[in-house]
């Protein structure tokens, strides 16, 4: 009970004051049938700080973490190396421990950040603006194709077949509660992107075309194009990257046309963790400012006329509008948004594409290491530091077989569309600045053995 | 005007440093002033040293290699690590003092919970692993679903959601989806005056029509009202219990039965579920569906507005149709997770979908099964009953000085609601908000819930001591009886903060998102 300051003799004195007798006087307004008469059954008592951190250190030991093994997973969660000054920040209670900054006059800290945070994303996506972050870049694709549906007022997205599965499931989900209608096209194993089929699928309907950048094979979608062809029908461009390193080295989609450009900021501060908390990137042009979805902070001035910052622009929020909000999203990912712009301010510009320099080169030796495997051929010819390679048998069973070697190595697409047959023999494999000669080396020796 | 009062304020204590001299550096001491990092950084510096790795000569990238950099102002570890600093020390934060707010729960944050959301076999595993290398993970799932189930008296959760209002919208998409599989349209959700706003907002992001339903005079949902609007258009209804008014729904079995009968469902915003865990399983009350903010009950740090997390518990009806993925954990001890290649082998082939990419917030997870283990079923009893007695104490204390509009009609629960009635012409809640930060602590909940006037919504939680509660109090009082006699410095609230009151109508007539050179 090392949580609960009050004692037995201050209960007692509180009780007393208040006027009652015993604490269920309290809770005389629950029925009594339903309050419990002692702590609920079944579930074991308190134990101390000790017990605790051995008992979940032993779960945290029956898992294989990227750090101790070979590692080659990618497909919208990345490994990088994270400053150990990163997470030392993030923990300090006052960045830790604060609540939401609707109080600005002391919470300026947190505010600034988000103001950085918002023209950092804004400036790494190529776009006017950007919010203060969402739950995920999955949700934050979903976001933005229900704010082409409210700018547009047109309810048909067209989805490539590079955009990440769980991400078309994500819409796909609210799609049926909107009546919104997401053409979700199939992927196909058919070299770079098709980006002249998804040019032939607009039309005068379209709302929004999705396309991942670069998408879930690895491949680099000409967003130009497909901005212009969208552009011309009255439709909009969504860009989404899962890799936000990726944008250290290519052009950033919103100098190349994209309207909305949405994306998963895990890369940058927030580390793997099982697949959440992440941060959902949202950045788009300053003309759909009102129609944003989440938390904008602004800059203003305090009554002494000092630059202050503010959350604003909350007459699209759900505490004011109610049922006609932009979004239902009361919250944003405030500590990873934190943990992101702290990565970024160490990188700078420079240091990002320094840094997509190494993962771009480690994924072009690990490329040309696996196609030496007899039987492994490559897919791609244009590729960031994810790409997929073509096995000769299925992707499932061998990324099992390198497990029971301790090596993790890459997800097979067999996982990612398990009713899609012609995909299962795929696997796609991501190098970073983490993957070793050694690592390439060992996955390069397991495949020989397990194919 | 301008009196000195009981609890010892003296008029001298009105404006401050209006003779302070200025400074070249704009610093006063530890009052800081920090530059933005686009005015601190020189072009072309990082802070980060890399492996002297290869570096392909010839990029596999196709036509599109970016010209220049990203325009992105790079700083040295030092200087980012002074930055942010400087910067956290202009946040009041719960390490600092009480955070009053009433429905939003503010509770210490233990740092065992951190210690372990970062052991490497939890921080730093991929969610695509294979699940044979996983283990721990998935049963870090199953055991906090077990618990929530127990605690909740529900026999299914929905572990995905990432925060409470994705957790709602979990919950009114299993209703969409029942009454799909049912056959049935059910286009209406009633919603009560006093519910939060994103309850409103999920219902019509969810594709239903809402409608209000009144409060009573005694702060709660208007039963007469409620039942005499249920009918074959009536998906089904959202009440937050405890309530935003600070009172436990006694009627919410009688909605409950009345919904069902009517072919509607319950969902119950379990935003303060802090106040009854332990104590009360809403299962018992006939909910079908309840988002747990992780953060409210179970002490996940909130970050400065997040991340959040929002499992839903869900009742027998509503079961079959939770979201993917979801981790079971087989007879013979071994955890699985289930995705959509096999759903069906699995027994959920009638799920709504997949609401996100991955599994939910584990990052959370483990922070609240850590701070669950430590407590235990006895622990969590006794933090309920602390938190509604500093709150039911808190009530007691100022009712004499601060209007308590529903005082009169039984204990509050984990908030005491009061309101500016009473305050001298010109003052209001906002005053008393803005001078309780003088005073050392964060403002309470204010202007909320919307069905008081002036509204004022004060929650302890049960981390803080009787003697930090005592000086919580003195400081209300004395605000208390100084809006009361009209006290001018008050209006000019706060002055002992990095700055003074921010012009936020400026923000938004001219809105300015990101710096520009």
């Amino acid at each position: 009970m090392r949580y609960l300051p009050l004692t037995p003799a201050d209960r007692a004195t509180m009780l007393a004051r208040i006027g009652v007798d015993n604490i269920d006087a309290l809770f005389c307004d629950v029925p009594a049938e339903a309050l419990q008469a002692g702590p609920i059954a079944g579930l074991p008592a308190h134990a101390s700080e000790m017990a605790v951190e051995r008992h979940m250190g032993r779960l945290a030991g029956e898992n294989l973490s990227a750090g101790a093994a070979p590692f080659f997973l990618g497909a919208g969660a990345y490994k990088h190396h994270i400053p150990a000054s990163v997470d030392h920040l993030i923990q300090r209670g006052e960045f830790l421990t604060a609540y939401t900054p609707y109080q600005p006059e002391i919470a300026q800290g947190t505010l600034q950040v988000l103001f950085e945070f918002q023209t950092q994303v804004a400036r790494l996506l190529g776009t006017d603006i950007a919010n203060a972050s969402l739950y995920d870049g999955s949700t934050a694709c979903w976001e933005a194709i229900a704010m082409a549906h409210r700018v547009t007022k047109r309810k048909k997205s067209i989805l490539t077949g590079g955009l990440h599965p769980h991400y078309v499931a994500t819409a796909q989900t609210m799609a049926r509660f909107t009546d919104d209608v997401l053409v979700a096209q199939a992927p196909v194993l058919s070299g770079d992107a098709e980006d002249g089929a998804i040019i032939a699928a607009i039309d005068g309907e379209t709302s929004a075309v999705v396309v991942q950048y670069p998408d879930i094979l690895g491949r680099i979608p000409d967003l130009a194009a497909i901005a212009a062809a969208a552009q011309a029908h009255g439709a909009l461009l969504i860009a989404v990257v899962t890799e936000p390193v990726a944008l250290g080295l290519l052009e950033a989609p919103g100098a190349l046309g994209a309207d909305i450009v949405v994306g998963e900021g895990q890369s940058l501060g927030v580390g793997l963790q099982f697949g959440g908390p992440y941060l959902g990137l949202f950045g788009c042009r300053e003309k759909f400012l009102r129609q944003i979805p989440g938390r904008l902070c602004g800059e203003t001035l305090d009554a002494e006329g000092r630059r202050s910052f503010v959350l604003t622009l909350s007459t699209r929020e759900q505490h004011i509008r109610r049922e006609k909000a932009t979004s239902n999203i009361c919250t944003n990912s405030g500590l990873c948004a934190l943990a992101f712009s702290i990565h970024m301010s160490l990188l700078g510009g420079a240091g990002l594409e320094r840094l997509a320099r190494i993962n771009h080169g480690k994924a072009q030796a690990l490329a040309a290491a696996v196609a030496t495997v007899p039987g492994v051929s490559v897919l791609n010819d244009a590729y960031f530091n994810e790409f997929t390679v073509i096995l000769p048998k299925d992707a499932r069973e061998v990324v099992d077989a390198l497990a029971e070697r301790d090596i993790l190595g890459g997800v097979p697409l067999g996982r990612l569309y398990a009713e899609t047959p012609a995909l299962a023999n795929g696997l796609l494999l991501t190098a970073t600045e983490c993957t070793s000669d050694e690592d390439i080396a060992a996955l390069v020796a397991a495949l020989k053995e397990v194919l | 005007m301008n009196a000195p009062n009981a609890s010892g304020w003296r008029p001298e204590m009105g404006e401050a440093g209006a003779i302070l001299p200025a400074t070249v550096s704009g610093d006063h001491g530890l009052n800081l002033e920090e530059k933005l990092i686009f005015e601190l950084a020189a072009p072309g510096t990082y802070g980060v040293d890399f492996d002297d790795a290869d570096v392909a000569p010839a990029p596999a990238l196709g036509k599109f290699l970016r010209k220049a950099a990203p325009a992105l102002p790079g700083l040295t570890e030092p200087e980012v690590v002074r930055h942010y600093t400087r910067l956290s020390r202009q946040n009041y934060a719960i390490d600092l003092g009480p955070f009053p707010l009433g429905s939003c729960t503010m509770k210490h944050n233990p740092r065992l919970n951190e210690k372990v959301a970062r052991m490497a076999g939890f921080a730093d595993v991929h969610p695509l692993q294979p699940t044979q290398t996983v283990q721990g993970a998935l049963k870090v799932i199953t055991q906090l679903a077990d618990w929530l189930m127990a605690l909740t008296g529900m026999p299914a959760v929905a572990m995905t959601p990432k925060a409470g209002a994705h957790g709602e919208l979990c919950g009114l998409l299993c209703i969409r989806a029942a009454l799909t599989a049912r056959g049935e349209e059910r286009p209406v959700v009633l919603v009560p005056e006093s519910a939060h706003g994103t309850n409103p907002a999920t219902a019509a992001f969810a594709g239903f029509r809402v409608e209000n339903i009144p409060a009573t005079e005694d702060g709660r949902v208007d039963v007469a009202a409620l039942t005499a609007r249920l009918g074959p258009d009536i998906a089904g209804v959202m009440i937050t219990n405890p309530n935003t008014c600070g009172l436990f729904e006694r009627d919410l079995k009688t909605i409950s039965d009345a919904v069902h009968a009517a072919g509607g469902y319950v969902y119950c915003d379990g935003a303060n579920f802090n106040a009854i865990v332990g104590k009360v399983r809403p299962g018992d009350l006939g909910v079908d569906a309840m988002h747990i903010n992780l953060h409210k009950t179970f002490s996940t740090p909130h970050g400065g507005g997040g991340p959040g997390s929002g499992p839903v518990v869900l009742s027998a009806a509503l079961a079959p149709f939770a979201p993917l993925p979801f981790a079971t954990l087989d007879a013979d001890g071994v955890a699985h997770l289930v995705e959509e290649g096999d759903a069906h082998d699995h027994g959920h082939p009638n799920s709504f979908g997949r609401m996100t990419a991955f599994h939910g917030q584990m990052g959370m997870f483990t922070r609240a099964l850590t701070y669950i283990l430590s407590h235990g079923a006895d622990g969590l009893r006794q933090v309920s009953e602390d938190a509604v007695l500093n709150a039911n104490y808190i009530l007691r204390e100022l009712e004499d000085v601060l209007d308590a509009p529903f005082a009169a009609y039984g204990p509050c629960m984990h908030e005491a609601l009061f309101s500016d009635n009473g305050m001298a012409e010109g003052f209001s809640t906002l005053d008393i908000a803005k001078g309780l930060i003088d005073e050392g602590f964060h403002p309470m909940t204010v202007y909320f819930p919307l069905v008081v006037h002036g509204a004022m919504l004060v929650e302890p939680t049960e981390t803080e001591s009787k003697a930090g509660t005592d000086r919580l109090i003195a400081s209300l009082r004395s605000l208390a009886e100084r809006g009361r006699a009209g006290d001018v410095t008050l209006k000019s609230a706060p002055h002992y903060t990095p700055r003074r009151r921010v012009d936020e109508t400026l923000a938004a007539r001219k809105p300015k998102l990101v710096w520009k050179d």
